[in-house]
């Protein structure tokens, strides 16, 4: 077993820890400013925008992987003009590994914070208006903090996702050891070329991650909640 | 105060047009729920937008939808108390206060300091909004509207989520805070012992309509329109038939009254308020032989319902009459005849 430790290379699992948190750092402020906009859009508009942006939650991950190598490639002109003015690869590394996983945790993201959002009582952003304080003000002083538990519970969702991501991670950064591949790339090529043992131990990794992650979402959503059970 | 309110707004099929100006610094308006009062107060505040229209709050045009004026609530000055408080849940007492302050940041604890203090909520500072009384909460509400010194103040319906022991300490308190406040107050409310105690002055609003504005008492004693007497809690009413100038024939009660007003020839109906109405023994003008329909018991008043003894036919008349002990039989005290004072006849178009 130690042996095996010794052996191990770490790496996918800080690149995947990395991609976790900085696609979890975009898909934080983005879901938020996104929820944001959301709520001041009338009924009709609000629903063709929230279909939308929760399209990456129930598409296929290769779709969007598909989709964002159309947008990425070097050989397409978005490609391109980032390489070309910008000195900017998407396709084949790490910032194609974040690109990836915050695109898919994303809806989690924006969905959780405008279900939170919701919640919050109107008259408390009307008070706020009739008391003289500015809009930014209203919203991260008083909505902000009273959604807080769902927006917390909608961030470690989004991490959870991205820290898993493996569709369009593997179509967009590829499986290239010490820089874009993940824990969950690592599983897929490790059985594909027959090392179960390591395959196993990986597995063994992100669920022990993941649990960590259920259990911390359901202690932060039921903060403040009445805790009754069902006899 | 002069709040001059001109607006017209829709929506869900519900049309609201209220016109008044005020002009003394308590004023209140009275409706139903969903007769467009709270929409009117909102309007003025500046959270809610009119379709057309013109506010002006002392002097200054807040709203003018011709001249496209529309000011932000954060520009209009007034101070808005919540029916709900809408006391900021993840801030404290003090943190509360400070977000109603306007002005230098230097004198911003100091002032802070100084509300806590008059609004007697020494000690809780650093309590948040759940860990208040409603009492408390009241007054941190209170003491973050006024600390932005509001040129007018709009309270929406403050009691009405209250009830019994509560309520009376809160209206206590408002009527405190109000005897000491110098400025403009407009309240909305449903319920006219509210509207009578707390407001000078009096808008009723029927179905988004404005139906009549003037002052309270006067209003009270004269509402003038069937749907404002009723507004203001008036029971009892009939058709009438002019007979002259201060002589009626009360068609649903089958009597002739007399009345103090001059009959004109549009008033079509009169009424009278159940706690006017007199107990007699003899026959005379203005007395209507008694028939106890039904009997209702009040806490502390018994309610009768009468009808003239000599017709089938008509209206109920309701008749309030005060108990001396909870044991009394309601029954041993009802009179031959009951009274109406003409100068508590209502006269109504």
């Amino acid at each position: 077993m130690r042996e095996f430790l010794q052996e191990i290379n770490w790496s996918p699992l800080w690149i995947s820890l990395k991609t976790g948190v900085v696609a979890t750092v975009i898909a934080f402020f983005l879901g938020i400013f996104c929820a944001r906009q959301a709520m001041k859009l009338k009924a009709g508009a609000k629903a063709v925008l929230d279909g939308i942006l929760t399209l990456p939650l129930v598409l296929p991950p290769t779709v969007a992987g598909f989709i964002l190598l159309m947008i990425f490639s070097l050989r397409r002109p978005f490609g391109a003009f980032l390489m070309e003015n910008f000195d900017i690869k998407i396709v084949q590394t790490w910032k194609g590994c974040i690109i990836a996983a915050a695109v898919i945790a994303f809806p989690l993201m924006y969905r959780n914070a405008r279900a939170a959002f919701e919640q919050v009582d109107v008259n408390l952003i009307y008070a706020g208006r009739t008391l003289g304080m500015s809009e930014s003000h209203i919203f991260w002083r008083i909505i902000v903090p009273a959604a807080a538990p769902g927006i917390a519970s909608g961030t470690v969702l989004a991490f959870a996702r991205a820290l898993g991501e493996y569709g369009a991670t593997s179509m967009l950064a590829g499986n290239i050891l010490g820089k874009t591949r993940t824990v969950s790339v690592a599983i897929a090529s490790e059985t594909a070329a027959g090392n179960y043992v390591t395959a196993a131990f990986w597995v063994c990794v992100i669920v022990s991650i993941s649990f960590v992650i259920v259990a911390l979402i359901n202690i932060i959503s039921g903060k403040g909640m009445k805790t009754r059970r069902w006899i | 105060m002069a709040v001059y309110v001109d607006i017209e707004k829709n929506f869900r099929g519900f049309s609201l047009k209220a016109k008044f100006e005020s002009s003394s610094p308590t004023m209140g308006i009275l409706g139903a729920s969903g007769s467009g009062k709270s929409m009117t107060l909102r309007s003025i505040a500046g959270i809610e937008t009119p379709d057309r229209g013109k506010i002006i709050i002392n002097g200054k045009t807040v709203f003018d939808s011709e001249k496209k004026i529309n000011l932000k609530p954060q520009e209009r000055h007034v101070g808005y108390l919540f029916q709900n408080y809408a006391l900021f849940p993840t801030m404290t007492v003090r943190e509360n206060i400070g977000c109603g302050f306007r002005g230098e940041k230097k004198e911003k604890a100091a002032k802070i300091d100084d509300f806590i203090k008059r609004y007697r909520l020494d000690g809780l500072e650093k309590r948040y909004p759940s860990q208040l009384s409603g009492g408390q909460q009241q007054r941190v509400a209170l003491a973050r509207m006024m600390i932005g010194e509001p040129e007018v103040i709009l309270l929406d319906e403050p009691f009405s989520a209250l009830d019994g022991y509560l309520k009376d300490v809160l209206q206590k308190d408002m009527q405190e805070f109000l005897e000491e406040y110098s400025g403009d107050m407009m309240m909305v409310t449903h319920s006219r012992d509210e509207a009578f105690r707390f407001c000078r002055e009096l808008m009723l609003l029927k179905e988004g309509r404005t139906l009549i504005s003037g002052n309270t008492r006067e209003l009270f004693e004269q509402p003038q329109l069937l749907d404002a007497a009723q507004l203001t809690g008036c029971k009892n009413f009939s058709r009438i038939e002019r007979l002259d100038d201060y002589h009626v024939w009360a068609l649903d009660w089958d009597m002739q009254l007399r009345t103090m007003q001059k009959v004109s020839r549009e008033d079509n109906y009169i009424g009278i308020r159940g706690h006017w109405l007199k107990p007699v023994s003899k026959k005379g003008e203005n007395c209507l032989p008694v028939r106890i329909e039904e009997y209702m018991e009040g806490t502390f008043e018994h309610q009768y319902l009468v009808k003239n003894a000599r017709s089938e036919e008509g209206n109920v008349i309701w008749w309030m009459k005060a108990k001396e002990s909870f044991e009394e039989d309601p029954y041993e005290g009802v009179p031959q005849y009951l009274y109406l004072p003409p100068e508590h006849l209502m006269l109504l178009k």
